[in-house]
């Protein structure tokens, strides 16, 4: 892919000044989404995976806010915008799609009047072919009987349909870049692998690039292309998806992995990793994994924390597994 | 909902009963009206005479019925005081009460609404915290007490507006109006503010409590993420839903309204249906307190079952009648 990627985050680093201190909730992470590719984002709960995409669409809640670092949409810089001028990329550029569909879509208002203002507000077109064009992107997202359904309000949708309404409506206004957090958390298992199916498949036919946030290593294994590893603010480890899965770098990954039950595993018993991820007030020195790694050396403690950079460009680790493990020499 | 709203009137009615039988206790309790009514002079002749012709030699259950089969027509015998129908009294103050009430409600509702909406909107800005800082003043201040400062400002010191009375009022069939004349809009302006300060103050507050909570919704955010412009947002999304839970309290608060006009009307000596009542305590004046009871209840159970009915317009969930059976 030689293309210009439709999302570049550069080195973004997301602050929250508190009174004990910075803290970082986004540290130097970089990766790029190209058209018609889906990047999966996992890591464990506060790792910062909802705040990264956050500072993508400029949503940041105070005091967050990003200090250093680039965001390029389609090649342009978009981490410096504000107010209007943002404004106008959202929904038309870049769309989002949040975890609980139940509360995501305002109740007082029918379907219909939610998908045809946000229509109106980005494509120039008449009130009567908003209405077409919310009846077609409610048909294109599976809804059945669109065209009779659309003056419903959202309480009248079962949550499967509702998440069904919210794509429609993060993508009516046909945004190049769509940010999906954990999108199917709050389904029903049975209606998980449909919306999973759904949003792969949009992001297929309309070439978007797909931002996947999820705890889930199901979701990754059957949506994503690439993967994205976070941990305490910073990336673990990017690469193909059949990669980092079959054969992960970081000893991070690879304890999500054996913690995870996929079907490719086979019936080995699930392991958790052990203590959990440290308060980003506390970040331990050196390799922020460093207390919870099997493979912790004393560089790991000593060193500056591990980037994908200073690494091998995969995985943010000294020791990575798979390559060869040198015992380090002396001090 | 059919069953709901047939319950909710079957409520009403239960509640009026109740404030009927206190008002109808108060003839029996408060002194004998007989004693009140003939002075020192009077036969044993006169006074068996006025008992019956007021029906006190009955029994209470059948005095009771009698009583509210009346109250049910409008007729709740004679004033005490005045010695003519109460109802007709009534109903020569009623005008005043209502065009104040009127008054005061729209501008706590408007004012309410609209500060409530500006100090959730701007909850950081200068203007907006002047404005909460003050309110809690508003709510703090008893309600005499701002007339009278009203008073000493604008008639005392300023001379701009009087003090006192309806002014000008212009007859139009039974009602008299102050709406027709200068003297008549000019002399309602304090006792508007004085009555609708507390209630606008409170709509202030809870509008903006609301509205903040609602601004933290979801769907806020993802209207935000839609790229909506802030108005939409604010006016269309969040709005909307803030009135929600506001309009059941609001509409409780303007019924209230009616009832604390008696501070307001005796402080600026308003011809009202509250200083009407006031006197008639003095007086001991029991069916003219008893009339005012049983109005002032009918208002407020109104209100009450009209605020139902317009919750149930605005939020569909409600509208259970109308689910068109999701996936
Ligand atoms: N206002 C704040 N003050 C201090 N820390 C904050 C604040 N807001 C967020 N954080 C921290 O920022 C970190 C990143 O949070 P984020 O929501 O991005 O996590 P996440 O990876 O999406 O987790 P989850 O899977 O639970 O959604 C968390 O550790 C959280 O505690
Ligand atoms: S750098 Fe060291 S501590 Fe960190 S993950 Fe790699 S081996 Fe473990
Ligand atoms: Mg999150």
């Amino acid at each position: 892919m030689t293309d210009t990627p439709v999302l570049s985050v550069r080195n973004l680093v997301v602050e929250i000044p508190t009174r004990r201190g910075i803290l970082r909730p986004v540290d130097n992470v970089s990766y790029d989404i190209h058209a018609g590719e889906i990047l999966g984002v996992v890591g464990e709960s506060g790792a910062g995976k909802s705040m990264t995409g956050n500072a993508v669409i400029g949503l940041l809640d105070r005091p967050a806010r990003i200090t250093s670092g680039e965001i390029l949409l389609s090649g342009q810089p978009i981490h410096n915008l504000k107010g209007e001028a943002l404004r106008r990329l959202r929904g038309k550029k870049m769309g989002m799609i949040f975890q609980d569909p139940l509360t995501s879509l305002n109740p007082l208002l029918t379907v219909g009047d939610q998908l045809t203002e946000t229509i109106l507000e980005h494509l120039g077109v008449s009130q009567q072919q908003a209405r077409e064009r919310a009846i077609a992107a409610l048909e294109e997202v599976g809804i059945p009987a669109a065209r009779s359904r659309i003056d419903s309000y959202p309480h009248e949708f079962s949550g499967g349909m509702r998440q069904r309404v919210v794509i429609a409506l993060a993508l009516c206004a046909e945004p190049d870049l769509v940010i999906a957090d954990e999108p199917t958390t709050a389904l029903d298992v049975s209606v998980q692998a449909q919306i999973v199916a759904l949003l792969k498949r949009l992001c297929r036919e309309r070439g978007v690039a797909v931002m996947l946030v999820t705890h889930d290593m199901g979701v990754i294994a059957e949506a994503a292309d690439r993967v994205a590893v976070m941990y305490a603010g910073r990336l673990a480890e990017l690469g193909p998806v059949r990669e980092v899965l079959t054969a992960a770098r970081h000893p991070y990954t690879s304890g999500l992995m054996a913690s995870t039950p996929l079907a490719s595993q086979g019936h080995e018993r699930l392991r958790q990793i052990p203590g959990a991820m440290p308060r980003l007030g506390n970040l331990p020195d050196g390799c922020a994994f460093h207390p919870r790694c099997d493979y912790a050396q004393d560089r790991c403690r000593r060193d500056p924390g591990p980037t994908l950079e200073t690494c091998d460009g995969r995985a943010a680790c000294w020791f990575p597994l798979g390559a060869e493990r040198k015992q380090e020499v002396g001090a | 909902m059919l069953a709901y709203i047939i319950r909710r009137v079957f409520q009403s009615v239960l509640v009026l009963l109740v404030v009927g039988l206190v008002a109808f206790s108060m003839f029996s309790f408060v002194g004998d009206p007989v004693d009140n009514m003939l002075g020192q002079e009077r036969t044993q002749a006169d006074v068996e005479r006025l008992r019956d012709q007021l029906g006190l030699d009955q029994p209470f259950v059948v005095q009771y019925w009698r009583f509210l089969e009346q109250a049910a027509q409008g007729n709740f015998g004679l004033s005490y005081r005045q010695g003519r129908p109460v109802a007709e009294i009534l109903m020569e103050r009623l005008p005043a009460t209502l065009e104040l009430a009127f008054v005061s409600g729209l501008l706590a509702l408007v004012g309410g609404i609209a500060l409530g909406i500006f100090t959730a909107i701007r909850r950081r800005g200068v203007s907006a915290n002047v404005i909460m800082t003050a309110s809690l003043i508003g709510v703090s201040l008893p309600t005499f007490l701002i007339g009278i400062l009203l008073i000493y400002v604008f008639s005392v010191e300023l001379g701009w507006l009087p003090s006192f009375g309806r002014g000008e009022v212009t007859r139009i069939g039974g009602w008299t109006t102050g709406f027709l004349t200068e003297s008549g809009l000019k002399a309602l302006i304090l006792p508007a503010i004085t009555l609708g300060l507390y209630q606008m103050t409170l709509i202030m507050r809870l509008v903006r409590t609301e509205m903040l909570e609602v601004l933290r919704m979801d769907y806020i955010r993802f209207a935000r993420a839609r790229g909506l412009r802030e108005k939409s947002i604010n006016f269309r999304h969040a709005l909307k839903n803030t009135l929600v839970p506001v309009i059941t309290i609001t509409g409780l608060q303007l019924g209230s309204i009616i009832a604390f006009a008696i501070i307001t009307e005796t402080v600026f000596q308003w011809p009202g249906v509250g200083l009407l009542f006031i006197n008639a305590i003095q007086f001991v004046d029991i069916p003219v307190m008893a009339a005012y009871l049983m109005m002032i209840s009918v208002m407020f159970v109104g209100i009450n079952l009209i605020v139902d009915m317009l919750y149930f317009a605005i939020d569909p969930r409600l509208r259970v009648d109308r689910t068109a059976g999701g996936h």
